[in-house]
């Protein structure tokens, strides 16, 4: 076995004792089963299944809680494991720094996709099974599924980077925090605001959608609510969808990157790193 | 340093200002058992995680196996490292053998060496139990079994024996003594004295980063000149003959009829002709050798490293 796999392997393992993918899994499965039921009632006469508002619902959901998920999963990676004193170890295992990163890393998106598919999977199947939901809709489900994944994993590589970056672990708790703020809240604000103040002079079509590709979670929206006919109109992003023009032929290599910047840098960091 | 397990030469590394090793040089043999005494803070860690590529040097050349740390061939070369660091921490919701198979795994040992591993540190009977619920001298012996995997052909061990009961001591020495006999170089650092003297061949002893001092047990006895003391019993009421035989020498009294004498190797025949001459009022006469904790602070010095 590869030395990736078994140190993915432990961090499942890991992540299983301390119940954090039970806690993950319940979090989600939870929160989409609620807005699977209620956020889904509504449908009345519109043209539209209860998966279809379903997507929407946990897409806008996932925005929140997927990142936080990752980085919550992640910030202690490395810095936890130099605190806690079983990182010599690691090092000194005849295993690369790289692969210790990339083990972990897929150690916690393996927790991550266990929790996401479990958790929305138990919402499309209350909801989707039974009233005739069109492919469309499942497709706008997978679509949704995969690019939550995506998503967390983005949040994991960012997570791996402050904490090969910073010396404690209380530190990269605060930055995760700051960048979940930052991503997830302040960077949309921020964007509204420029374009409110711009009134459409100095911030062209073309400058606006590059700077979405700078934002994950951006990327991410327009990616599920955006990818699909039906969701893209009841989400209200059809529009943005044709004004963007970005497919998934664009988004989805756009946030490939975002995965693999943020884990090289954490390689390349953790390589030099002194104990 | 051809064919050496570890070796160093004038190596340097500093914290900011502060020098945590300074110029140290040293090879260690395969089969030779190392110690490195020295108090807190005098550089023993640091030396470790230099020769380990924890840590890189600011200065000099570090080979261990044969091999730079840090340099392409350094995965491969640490396969043939066992490391136990200081207070060992393992992943608390592991149980103690699903820890030395991972471990076993990263180092391509199989399943029938881990469990002899677990066995030979006594931990066979607790390895299905997770290493939170572990004292701290068994999360230390299962930090020896992961470090002796394998049968590394170096072996270093950074305070092994804190936390461990004495006949744990005795089993971990014998095990050590069997490696050493197959070829394994053994560097350990302790302040355990008593142990190191019995177990180990040569000694290193560390002071604010340099090797201060560095040879056998005995040759650094004999280097430091210190004194050898001489206990002396009189029966009772001889306390004033002894005096006298003494001749004004300092002597410290242990009770109303036995004294410590202290006197340089080359008087020690002279005096005990003296104290012999008072015949069957001695008692009894015993001659302590120093041991290694009056080498230790003759080069070691006294005091936490950097105290005032």
């Amino acid at each position: 076995m590869s030395a990736v796999a078994v140190i993915a392997g432990r961090e499942v393992l890991a992540g299983v004792r301390n119940r954090w993918m039970l806690a993950a899994t319940l979090l989600l499965g939870a929160l989409a089963l609620t807005l699977a039921f209620v956020g889904s009632s509504p449908v009345g006469a519109v043209d539209a299944t209860r998966l279809s508002i379903t997507v929407v619902s946990l897409s806008s959901l996932s925005v929140f809680l997927v990142p936080l998920i990752g980085l919550l999963v992640s910030y202690d990676a490395l810095v936890g494991e130099i605190e806690r004193g079983t990182m010599p170890l690691l090092m000194t295992c005849p295993v690369t720094r790289w692969r210790i990163v990339l083990g972990k890393f897929a150690g916690q998106v393996a927790i991550l996709v266990v929790a996401t598919v479990a958790g929305f999977g138990i919402a499309a199947l209350a909801t989707g099974l039974g009233d005739g939901s069109d492919a469309d809709a499942w497709g706008a489900f997978g679509i949704m599924v995969g690019g939550s994944i995506l998503l967390g994993a983005a949040f994991i590589a960012l997570g791996t980077l402050f904490s090969a970056v910073v010396a404690e672990r209380g530190t990269a708790a605060g930055v995760s925090v700051a960048a979940w703020l930052v991503f997830v809240v302040l960077f949309d604000m921020a964007l509204l605001a420029i374009l409110v103040a711009d009134e459409g002079q100095a911030v062209s079509g073309e400058l606006f959608r590059v700077l979405l590709l700078l934002n994950p979670t951006d990327v991410y929206r327009m990616l599920t609510l955006a990818g699909s006919e039906t969701v893209g109109a009841l989400s209200g992003m059809a529009g943005v969808s044709a004004e963007a023009a970005f497919g998934p032929a664009l988004l989805v290599p756009v946030m490939l990157l975002w995965i693999a910047v943020p884990l090289g840098l954490a390689g390349l960091l953790f390589g030099r790193k002194e104990l | 340093m051809a064919g050496a397990a570890l070796a160093l030469e004038a190596v340097t590394k500093a914290y900011g200002r502060q020098p945590a090793v300074d110029g140290v040089t040293l090879a260690i043999a395969p089969g030779e058992r190392f110690a490195l005494l020295g108090h807190n803070g005098a550089g023993k860690t640091t030396l470790l995680k230099l020769a380990l590529g924890l840590t890189r040097p600011d200065g000099g050349r570090v080979e261990t196996l044969g091999t730079l740390p840090g340099s392409p061939d350094w995965t491969g070369a640490k396969r043939g490292i066992g490391f136990l660091p200081e207070n060992v921490a393992f992943a608390g919701a592991m149980s103690g053998r699903e820890t030395i198979r991972f471990y076993g795994r990263l180092k391509g040992v199989g399943r029938a060496a881990c469990e002899e591993a677990l066995a030979q540190v006594g931990l066979a009977g607790v390895a299905e139990k997770r290493v939170k619920t572990y004292s701290k001298g068994m999360r230390q012996r299962l930090g020896f079994a992961q470090a002796i995997l394998g049968s590394p052909r170096l072996l270093i061990l950074d305070e092994p024996t804190g936390g461990l009961d004495p006949d744990s001591r005795r089993a971990f020495h014998a095990t050590l003594a069997g490696l050493a006999r197959q070829g394994t170089a053994i560097v350990l650092s302790s302040h355990v004295l008593t142990e190191v003297e019995a177990g180990t061949d040569r000694v290193g002893i560390m002071r604010r980063g340099r090797l201060a001092a560095c040879g056998t047990a005995d040759e650094l006895k004999r280097r430091a000149g210190l004194a050898v003391t001489i206990r002396v019993a009189v029966r009772p009421g001889g306390g004033a003959r002894l005096a006298a035989a003494l001749d004004g020498r300092p002597a410290t009294r242990i009770n109303d009829h036995a004294v410590e004498i202290g006197c340089a190797a080359g008087e020690k025949r002279v005096l005990i002709e003296r104290i012999l001459g008072l015949g069957d009022e001695v008692e009894d006469i015993e001659i302590v050798p120093p041991g290694l904790d009056a080498v230790y602070a003759r080069f070691g010095g006294a005091g936490r490293e950097g105290a005032p």
